[in-house]
């Protein structure tokens, strides 16, 4: 059994919070205490059941305001699956939440109220979706119950949504009818919906595939710790410790230690107390090298015959995420898995409106901006490109004054 | 070419070794907080996966309430001897005895409020930056929002609205002088996951997490251990019964279940078909609907 970890786009009047609060009701994930709470709780529908949305609903501040203002994980498991939802809203002034619970997901829901259609906001989630490199997206058009379930309604939204994927370079894109309201192909097929063949959401997320690359071309570990016990019996001990970031490395293969370059081969692969052959991406490893090299926290073991770009100067797109504006003058840190470096904006190209996806010029990047720019590091940085590496392709920018994450980067090019 | 994710259990315990290494890597003073508690006992379990066959980069810390069941300061204290690890206790009587808290009266009196002083003290005391503990965010509605890197001001309050937003698995754990950084590697665990964990690992835990038979009291409708603690009066009827703790706090705030799970496999069939979720069996977040994000404001785990 492995974990899916999801999504869930679009607004509180699109009934997203309804929506989770279904998938969780409904596979029975909810236990009895938390449904007294929801019961003895003053929130109701309409027609007096019980409001599902307050499920998700964590904080104080936010149920005094009524909306969702934060990223909130969510998690439930059935037989087939365990599953992690990252629940972000989906206002406009929210934009990096939703990077933020993007950058983790495997899937995105884009939710689109069956009344409203493809709207800005649909827009606006589904670039970000395209942005973060989501493997799969569904989209679950909601409400189905107001508009009588019509199935053209449906057709026409389905169209909309085709033309602006194809734009995005969205590939694997899921259409489901539902009413979150309702209950229905949320979990359970609906029987008022018999003119869709596909399955319910529920279904859909259990079985759709996800998988790792577990090629040696982008075999990559970032060293987060070296192992030196230095008791008398391990005097010679050194374990380079970290987590396989993307591809797989087997005892015996030539490794590259960058940014300095030097070549080793792997001795030894440890797991505690287990010694597996191979180590592949997502495990937590021990690595030995035959050649004594100096390596330290930062630098990356990767295939030896299949090097990352090794840059200063890096094309990246950028979502910027405080509320203080970017500083093209300031030297901010820049954080790369386990390598930490200074950093500078050096050129700006554009920024996207994303709303209409328009590229436009900017001097500077506000909170929750878009768009493309030129960095440079004060080391080399040792990276993949985003799209065909996401493990390695992304990096945050953090404000030394404040220490705050400003920025989210994924970088797409070399700049020369 | 491609190939199917880890394994669950494989893929959370990578990520949570990723996360102690993290810190090792990043912070000059870590300390782990140890409750005693299965979630914690797990950590020192993924902690020896993480640095062993070296010694852990950081020290456990106990804040020891004066209230803890007898059965998890003897686990404590075997533990320690077997991973061979420093051991830090802070005492909540001593925080009461410098007049720094005062205790509780009456029937309900419970010292779960005061650990929080003892606990700031301690981290100022040790000037550790870094705290990593064991919540989990299925655990309670406010922690289903919490970082894995949790920034605590330098009055160890936490606050919602200024949380930094954790992007892949990069962590910041940039701090200013005086603030420290809570951490909490197994935040994606269920309490599912955790059994499981503990049964696959083997991993050996505190007889109370097991049915045994026990004087018991019924208290706002819940069993409490009956113990001097308690401030037991001849309206306290004391039975004996089949029972076990599903969490481990202190006697005063940890209520019991009748059970007959002697085995972990048991335990693992119990918590499948229960419809009590874990806290439900802690007194302490029943106060009001919004307990838990107050008392995390407060400085709490």
């Amino acid at each position: 059994m492995d974990i899916l970890k999801f999504l869930t786009a679009g607004s509180v009047d699109d009934g997203k919070s309804t929506l989770i609060g279904r998938l969780l009701y409904d596979s029975e994930s909810i236990l009895l205490d938390q449904l007294e709470a929801l019961q003895s709780s003053n929130r109701k529908n309409d027609d007096g059941t019980i409001d599902l949305a307050i499920l998700t609903d964590g904080l104080k501040a936010e149920r005094e305001q009524g909306i969702t203002i934060d990223v909130a994980y969510k998690y439930f498991q059935t037989e087939k699956r365990k599953f992690i939802i990252a629940d972000t809203p989906g206002h406009i002034q929210y934009t990096r939440n939703m990077v933020t619970g993007a950058s983790n997901a495997d899937l995105a829901i884009i939710l689109i109220d069956a009344r409203k259609g493809v709207i800005e906001q649909t827009i606006r989630h589904s670039f970000l979706v395209s942005l973060l490199a989501l493997q799969h997206v569904v989209v679950a058009v909601n409400k189905m119950d107001m508009v009588d379930y019509d199935e053209a309604v449906f057709n026409n939204i389905v169209k909309d949504y085709q033309a602006m994927a194809a734009k995005l370079k969205l590939n694997e894109v899921t259409y489901i009818p539902v009413s979150a309201l309702k209950g229905d192909n949320i979990v359970h097929k609906s029987d008022r919906i018999t003119w869709y063949t596909g399955k319910s959401l529920l279904d859909h997320l259990e079985t759709v595939s996800v998988s790792v690359d577990d090629s040696t071309d982008h075999a990559r570990m970032p060293v987060q710790w070296i192992i030196r016990p230095q008791t008398d019996e391990l005097h010679d001990y050194r374990g380079y410790a970290g987590r396989v970031l993307s591809g797989s490395f087997k005892v015996n293969d030539r490794v590259t230690v960058l940014p300095s370059g030097f070549n080793s081969t792997i001795s030894q692969i440890e797991l505690f107390d287990q010694e597996p052959e191979e180590a592949s991406a997502g495990m937590s490893v021990t690595l030995h090298l035959k050649d004594e090299i100096d390596i330290s926290r930062g630098d990356i073991l990767v295939n030896a015959e299949h090097h990352p770009k090794l840059s200063q100067l890096i094309e990246a797109d950028l979502c910027w995420m405080d509320t203080k504006p970017m500083d093209t003058s300031h030297t901010y840190l820049l954080q790369h898995n386990s390598k930490t470096t200074k950093c500078r904006i050096q050129d700006i190209l554009y920024k996207v409106n994303i709303n209409t996806l328009e590229q436009v010029a900017t001097e500077s990047f506000a909170l929750n901006d878009i768009g493309r720019i030129v960095i440079k590091t004060a080391e080399p940085l040792a990276f993949d490109l985003y799209q065909d590496n996401k493990a390695n392709g992304g990096a945050i920018i953090i404000d030394s004054r404040t220490n705050l994450t400003v920025g989210a980067l994924m970088f797409r090019a070399v700049a020369d | 070419m491609s190939k199917n994710k880890l394994d669950y259990l494989d893929d959370l315990e990578a990520e949570a070794i990723y996360i102690l290494r993290e810190v090792a890597g990043q912070f000059e003073k870590p300390a782990l907080l140890f409750s005693g508690g299965k979630d914690s006992i797990t950590l020192v379990r993924l902690a020896e996966k993480a640095f062993r066959p070296g010694k852990f980069p950081f020290p456990l810390v106990h804040i020891d309430t004066g209230h803890n069941f007898p059965e998890t300061i003897t686990y404590r204290d075997d533990m320690i001897k077997r991973i061979g690890e420093k051991l830090i206790v802070g005492y909540v009587q001593d925080s009461i005895d410098q007049g720094k808290v005062v205790e509780q009266k009456g029937k309900n009196a419970s010292r779960n409020a005061l650990q929080t002083v003892t606990l700031l003290d301690t981290i100022a005391e040790h000037k550790f930056d870094a705290c990593i503990g064991g919540a989990r965010r299925d655990e309670e509605k406010a922690r289903a929002k919490e970082r894995i890197f949790s920034v605590r001001d330098e009055f160890g309050q936490w606050d919602p609205k200024r949380q930094r937003p954790e992007l892949w698995n990069i962590y910041n754990g940039k701090i200013h002088k005086g603030e420290n950084v809570r951490i909490f590697p197994i935040s994606n665990w269920t309490e599912l996951d955790v059994w499981n964990y503990i049964r696959r690992e083997k991993i050996a835990l505190p007889s109370i997490y097991f049915a045994h038979e026990r004087e018991v009291i019924t208290r706002n409708g819940q069993l409490m251990a009956a113990a001097k603690v308690l401030n037991m009066d001849a309206e306290d009827i004391i039975e004996r019964k089949n029972v076990r703790f599903r969490t481990v706090g202190d006697m005063t705030c940890t209520a019991a279940v009748e059970s007959y799970a002697f085995e972990i496999d048991d335990i693992i069939n119990e918590i499948s078909e229960s419809k009590i979720s874990e806290r439900g069996a802690r007194l302490d977040d029943k106060v009001s609907e919004a307990a838990m994000e107050d008392r995390k404001k407060g400085g709490y785990f």
